[in-house]
């Protein structure tokens, strides 16, 4: 009989996503009626997205096994073979789990997918609200900010703005009220870092937080998370009331004359609350809309009282760099970026999933050797960093060193952490229409340039993609850009060009075919391709007949079937269905 | 209506409530409509200018009753670059709706939305509450079809 310590189920959105409350209910089930009684921890993301459902299990010899892509079915063979029987299901193994992992140093993350995001006592187990009682019980105020200053922590939101010296600066600023404020409105797409970590291990922001306010002298705090994230809300609010219980929030702070509150402003859908100055007009109950800084939030922000305001990453920062001290952080890293970096790996990677790694890592390692590379057979073309503030980085330019710096001068930014990798089959013109159109609509109007140039770009965009380009557009698209970096007012219009100026220094080749010669090499631009049925590779099995919605492939079973050219709503849906690769996808012809 | 009145009570004079009072006003009606916004700023005493104002700013707020299954079509960059737009075909040739828009007999609303964080199950659908992820368009339609059964 084997003896099992605990069993893990990764019940973050993305495994609920995948069927992760049925294995769980399943496991539950199949334990119960065999009168096991074995702990079964609900956790937060375990990392290895690619393969979720996950199941961890934890033997009393320290030995783990993870299994992936479960079902109600293979989780009772599990239960059957593994727990009763007592001999692991290969086959399920997910076995690169300790690849996966062996390049990465989890400091931010090292509880998200070990203990139950819901319960304190697993947090405090696992040396939680150790280092908020270190600052009460042993730190001044100006302590703690120094300790921060030598860990050399930045804020992990994007703009990479010190952390000891931005927590200085609302310390120093003169009021008696001061706020603190945490930004989860997580809104760049592809970017899901702060999400699993709220969901994964709220108390540590939570803990973050309290010794911010603390080092600031903040008595009130907002959690501005977004409503597309009702999972991290329930636990945010779960953590906060168990954390009110403890004392660790609230009056006379474990003892102390130091009363901090803290409350969860759900966003109502809005990019441009990203942004801190929108952020906190939103907190006000206004339209969100940036305003000029100064005066920074640091002297005058939330109802005009001092406001410190930092990413989730950030603050999750926070604890470990207490309990570790800032000196032993900032061993971590490259000269100028200390620490770690989590990253949302997805797109076309083979294992897309949460990862956290040193800075100076290069972002071939964490691409390829971590990610494991493209998937399915295809090349590599770019990696998107930094969602629409950031840029598309080639292939030659993979051996970059990960920190702020290096970053910036590819033309893309560190940014939150979405990291998609695109390969051949994604069109860069397309990429740098998508991200045009994305913030165009999040625009909120206030300058003009970010209001009508973005929208001037989108149209050239959408004109070349539909072969109509000139090459004039390509001038006009750059001096659009640098028009609209120079004259918008905060960081949405300023780097809104960003991926179209990468996409044109890195990809030009690229809008010039589709400018000159009407084709889109990576076969994607309805406008510029044709999808055809190579009468010798067809069965005449008729699937693409019946998946076709406008009737456009015509044909009986057992001959080759013809695709109407006029009918063709371009939609790919017959491509989908083929099973022999008789559809070919042609382009400039 | 007396429910209503209690959530009003509930958020009159405080701070900062003017996007909380509408989030559950919309909560409540499934839309915000015009009486209930200027009911919202009686109670935090603004004009009703101001709320319009207020409301049509986040894209969260609908000023029309949604349909029974309120489907999210999510347009981030994995899911761009994973096929988003046949998931928007697909949706297309089985209701008959574009974003924006709710299916005749009020089952379905459609809305395109930027992100839902699941990026490594891409492209993904949030039907209701339920994140549906590494669909196809084929996928898709099944699962409505469960629905509509």
């Amino acid at each position: 009989m084997i003896q099992v310590q605990e069993l893990l189920v990764g019940l973050g959105s993305c495994g609920i996503a995948a069927g992760a409350r049925q294995v769980y209910d399943t496991l539950i089930r199949e334990l119960k009626d065999r009168g096991m009684k074995i702990p079964v921890i609900p956790t937060g993301c375990i990392g290895a997205c690619h393969r979720e459902p996950l199941l961890e299990v934890r033997l009393k010899d320290g030995s783990r096994f993870l299994y992936g892509d479960l079902d109600i079915g293979k989780v009772k063979e599990v239960v059957t073979g593994h727990l009763v029987e007592g001999s692991p299901l290969n086959e399920y193994l997910v076995p690169e789990k300790y690849d996966y992992l062996a390049r990465q140093k989890k400091i931010v993350l090292a509880n998200s997918g070990v203990i139950n995001p819901e319960s304190i006592d697993d947090y405090i187990k696992a040396e939680g609200y150790t280092a908020l009682r270190k600052v009460i019980g042993t730190m001044r105020p100006d302590e703690v900010i120094e300790e921060l200053k030598i860990s050399g922590l930045r804020g992990r939101g994007g703009a990479g703005f010190p952390t000891g010296l931005k927590w200085g600066f609302t310390s120093s600023a003169s009021g008696v009220k001061k706020y603190l404020v945490c930004n989860a409105d997580e809104g760049d797409p592809g970017a899901f870092m702060d999400r699993s970590l709220l969901e994964g291990d709220p108390h540590a922001v939570i803990e973050g937080m309290v010794i911010g306010a603390y080092a600031i002298g903040a008595d009130e705090g907002y959690i501005y998370v977004r409503a597309e994230y009702p999972l991290a809300i329930k636990r945010l609010g779960i953590a906060i009331s168990q954390a009110e219980e403890r004392g660790f929030i609230g009056e006379h702070i474990l003892g102390s004359d130091f009363f901090f509150n803290i409350h969860i402003k759900e966003g109502a859908g809005a990019f441009v609350c990203g942004e801190e100055t929108a952020l906190m007009a939103s907190i006000e109950g206004k339209r969100g809309m940036p305003r000029i800084r100064p005066p920074f939030p640091a002297e005058s922000g939330l109802w005009a009282a001092p406001t410190n305001i930092n990413n989730v990453e950030t603050l999750g920062n926070v604890p470990p760099i207490i309990r570790m001290g800032g000196g032993e952080y900032a061993r971590i890293g490259t000269e100028k970026s200390k620490g770690t970096k989590v990253f949302a790996l997805a797109g076309k990677i083979k294992r897309g999933g949460m990862v956290e790694v040193p800075m100076g890592i290069s972002l071939r390692e964490v691409i390829f050797d971590i990610g494991g590379g493209i998937k399915g057979d295809k090349k590599f073309k770019a990696v998107q960093l930094g969602g629409p503030s950031g840029g598309c980085i080639p292939e030659r330019l993979l051996d970059v060193q990960v920190d702020y710096d290096s970053l910036t001068a590819t033309g893309a930014i560190m940014g939150s952490g979405g990291m998609v990798v695109m390969d051949e089959s994604t069109c860069m013109v397309d990429i740098a229409r998508y991200f045009l159109s994305f913030t165009q609509t999040e625009s909120c109007g206030k300058c003009t340039f970010c209001r009508v140039g973005t929208k001037r770009m989108l149209e050239i965009l959408e004109r070349i993609t539909q072969g109509q380009g000139r090459m004039e557009d390509i001038d006009e698209l750059q001096e659009l850009a640098v028009n609209i970096k120079i004259s918008s007012l905060c960081g949405l219009g300023q780097t809104a060009p960003n991926p179209v100026l990468t996409t044109l220094s890195y990809f030009r080749e690229e809008y010039e075919e589709h400018i000159k010669n009407k084709r889109c090499p990576a076969l994607h631009c309805k406008a510029l391709i044709r999808y055809r049925v190579n009468p010798e590779v067809c069965t005449g099995c008729t699937l693409c007949v019946k998946a076709c919605p406008v009737q456009a492939v015509q044909g009986v079973r057992k001959k080759p079937h013809i695709i109407d050219q006029e009918l063709c709503i371009k939609c790919g849906l017959c491509f989908e269905a083929c099973r022999f690769s008789a559809i070919e996808i042609t382009t400039g012809e | 209506m007396d429910r209503f009145n209690t959530l009003l009570k509930k958020w009159k004079g405080q701070r900062g409530n003017v996007i909380p009072l509408l989030q559950e006003t919309q909560r409540f009606f499934g839309y915000l409509p015009e009486q209930a916004m200027q009911e919202v700023a009686r109670v935090v005493e603004k004009s009703p200018a101001e709320i319009y104002g207020v409301a049509t700013f986040y894209a969260q707020f609908r000023f029309e009753p949604s349909g029974r299954h309120m489907i999210k079509v999510c347009h981030g960059t994995a899911c761009h670059v994973s096929g988003a737009d046949s998931l928007d075909t697909a949706l297309k040739m089985e209701l008959g709706i574009g974003p924006g828009e709710t299916t005749q007999d009020g089952m379905f609303t459609l809305e395109k939305v930027a992100c839902l964080g699941c990026c490594s199950l891409a492209p993904v659908v949030m039907i209701e509450q339920e994140v549906h992820g590494r669909l196809t368009g084929d996928k898709l339609k099944k699962t409505l079809r469960k629905i509509k059964d």
